[in-house]
């Protein structure tokens, strides 16, 4: 098990440089200036500008030059200067990341709780009006694209019943506590603050539920389905001449069953949120890295753009190595020397 | 066997399906056990064997009915409520399957499976009392080393092994009655007769009502005391194991016997019945074993035929021609 995880991690440097020089590959067959989001327009057309402006940002170096250069400045923690903000850009993706980590980690918990919730019951009451409920409660979690679903339950929770507060982290009015993890929860908790922490709590509810209600169809359904082949094992039918009864049988045989193959999926997942993350940040004012990639783009701020990319691989090659190991501790059968 | 017998199954009737468009698969099936006592059940795949005796402890699959009466301890359990009927099953009741890598949960140390069958019926019991108790149920089962086995799972142990943690979970609440269903099929034929040594054993030891399903007549020769012969859901004959040995009343038994290997004749083509049992559904007018009967008659083409006693009052069979030289063998 250690030695699995071992070799799981002796990879990740390689796979990381993949991702870089992919990365840079791709940057480099976009087409548009970068130029254009550092000097105006009327300095374009001044060639001593322009030059003076490329030999600044390294423009006027190679392809493959820029490549090791980066390289070397990447290994000092160094991902350039952002073309807009003007500020390290690792600077700025660690001052944005938790709040996106906070943000999908709890679309995670929210949409793989309401899926496996959901696809239980929809296996165990199967071809009832609770399996169709839960069928289309999957289905426009999993077909309405979040930024529509985001707004429209903006509009209705916020604006038209009050209920839910709007965009934002916190109260406007509330004072931020001090920065530990960046994940607003837990600061106010660290702070000790537990009216700010229900305050924290209440801003993420509606965009994690937007988020998190875009992977509770697929794993609900996954879970229906596994959940339903499992039933039928013989082993079940073991469970119950043992004398369990019905919610025992569900929970301590058939769930454990049915989770294996559904972690992989709930891993998967937490990737197809960072990407969703991106559209829920811009729609609920979320200072995160999504909206931080959405205005890179916009301005072609290279360096910006592969930081948020790097940093995206690097989680997701962490998310993956981590359902991978979660898999093998919940399933026996593939536990290796 | 005059007193009231530990399990008695009247008249069970499962069918499929609801209304006009119910298939039955168990046709009005009737047996009794005696405490202590063997009985075989035998029948090829499909006879409803299995299921007759799933249904009668409310294990039946999904969408499918049961009517009819069992008995067990002389208290009626077929219509218990689901709550009632648990605490019978694995307490006074026990189960082994024929797969035993199936009927085990994978991702459950078997130990802890075990374990459960003891605190399903005994809440109270401390988690050191039921690990003595389940390390006991293991070394009475012959599984070496039985403390650290308790930490394994299912697939780090042999089909043998496996099959001995079932019946360690099926014995471990000390039941009256055990059902056995083909518990050595799956098992390689060297292993089988370990098995089935050990069934026996435990059987005379702790007093089990054992009923024995299997496919194999072999079996039940060394280790059944009387056997029920299933046919269409239905016991087409039952007998004192000697007796139906000796003087097999029906022709179906007849047939399961000329099919069963004979190694003494080697080079001898394997007798086989021609034609496969009914599915569930209504059947044709008359012996349900008919048109796969080489002895079979008009009447047997036309009249169910009802169940004959034979001359010493032993054994029962549903055959118009049982007991009757001449006419049968």
């Amino acid at each position: 098990m250690t030695g699995y995880i071992l070799r799981r991690l002796l990879a990740m440097p390689f796979l990381i440089l993949g991702i870089i020089t992919l990365t840079f590959a791709l940057t480099s067959v976009t087409r548009g200036d970068p130029l254009a989001g550092i000097i105006s327009d009327r300095q374009m057309t001044n060639p001593e500008v322009v030059a003076a402006a490329k030999a600044r940002w390294g423009l006027d170096k190679s392809l493959p030059e820029r490549y090791v250069t980066y390289l070397g400045n990447l290994m000092s923690g160094d991902m350039g200067t952002s073309f807009i903000t003007r500020r390290p850009v690792a600077q700025d993706v660690m001052a944005r990341l938790p709040a996106t980590l906070e943000l999908v980690t709890a679309a995670m918990i929210f949409g793989a709780g309401a899926g496996i919730t959901l696809g239980v019951v929809a296996a165990v009451w199967r071809n009832t009006i609770v399996d169709h409920l839960a069928r289309l409660l999957a289905l426009i979690g999993a077909s309405i694209p979040v930024f529509w679903m985001g707004l429209a339950l903006l509009y209705l929770f916020s604006v038209q019943w009050g209920v839910l507060p709007g965009p934002g982290r916190l109260d406007p009015r509330a004072t931020t506590p001090p920065q530990v993890t960046g994940f607003m929860t837990l600061d106010t908790l660290i702070a000790g603050d537990l009216r700010l922490f229900g305050n924290a709590l209440y801003h993420l509810l509606l965009p994690a539920g937007v988020l998190g209600w875009s992977v509770a169809g697929t794993i609900s359904r996954l879970v229906r389905a596994n959940m339903i082949e499992i039933l039928h094992r013989e082993f079940i039918t073991t469970a119950r001449a043992k004398g369990a009864g019905e919610l025992r049988v569900v929970l301590r045989h058939a769930l454990r069953n049915t989770l294996v193959p559904t972690l992989t999926v709930i891993g998967y997942s937490f990737a197809y949120l960072l990407t969703g993350a991106v559209l829920t940040e811009t729609i609920f004012s979320w200072p995160g890295m999504g909206s931080y990639a959405v205005s890179a783009a916009r301005g072609l701020d290279y360096p910006a753009i592969i930081g948020v990319t790097i940093v995206g691989g690097v989680i997701f090659l962490i998310t993956n190595l981590v359902t991978d190991i979660a898999y093998v501790i919940a399933n026996p059968r593939v536990r290796p020397g | 066997m005059s007193h009231t017998p530990l399990f008695e199954v009247s008249d069970l009737r499962v069918s499929f399906g609801r209304g006009a468009a119910a298939r039955e698969a168990v046709r009005g099936l009737s047996l009794s056990l005696a405490a202590g006592e063997v009985l075989g059940i035998v029948g090829e795949s499909g006879s409803g064997k299995s299921l007759a005796m799933l249904s009668a402890l409310g294990l039946n699959p999904e969408g499918s009915e049961v009517r009819g009466s069992v008995r067990f301890q002389g208290r009626e359990i077929a219509e218990l409520p689901r709550a009632a009927l648990q605490k019978i099953r694995g307490a006074q009741i026990g189960m082994v399957f024929q797969d035993p890598l199936s009927s085990l949960n994978p991702v459950m140390r078997v130990g802890a499976q075990i374990m459960e069958a003891l605190y399903l019926h005994n809440p109270r019991l401390t988690r050191r009392e039921a690990e003595e108790r389940a390390t006991e149920l293991f070394e009475r089962v012959a599984i070496a080393q039985a403390r650290d086995r308790l930490r394994a799972f299912p697939h780090e142990f042999s089909g043998g092994m496996r099959q001995r943690v079932m019946i360690a979970m099926a014995i471990a609440n000390t039941p009256a009655l055990l059902i056995a269903d083909e518990p050595t099929t799956a098992l390689d034929v060297t292993v089988q007769a370990q098995i089935m040594e050990m069934l026996s054993d435990l059987q005379k030891r702790l007093n089990l009502g054992l009923v024995l399903i299997t496919h194999d007549l072999g079996v039940l020769a060394g280790y059944a005391d009387r056997v029920a012969v299933v046919y269409a859901g239905q016991v087409v004959e039952q007998a004192p194991v000697h007796a139906l040995f000796a003087r097999p009343a029906h022709p179906y038994t007849r047939g399961l016997m000329a099919a069963s290997a004979d190694l003494s004749q080697p080079g001898e083509a394997l007798y086989s019945i021609p034609g496969t049992p009914p599915p569930a559904g209504p059947l044709p007018p008359g012996c349900p074993f008919a048109p796969r009967c080489d002895r079979a008659g008009a009447i047997c083409r036309e009249t169910p035929p009802p169940l004959r006693r034979a001359p010493d009052g032993a054994a029962e069979a549903r055959c118009h021609f049982a007991w009757q030289d001449g006419e049968c063998r």
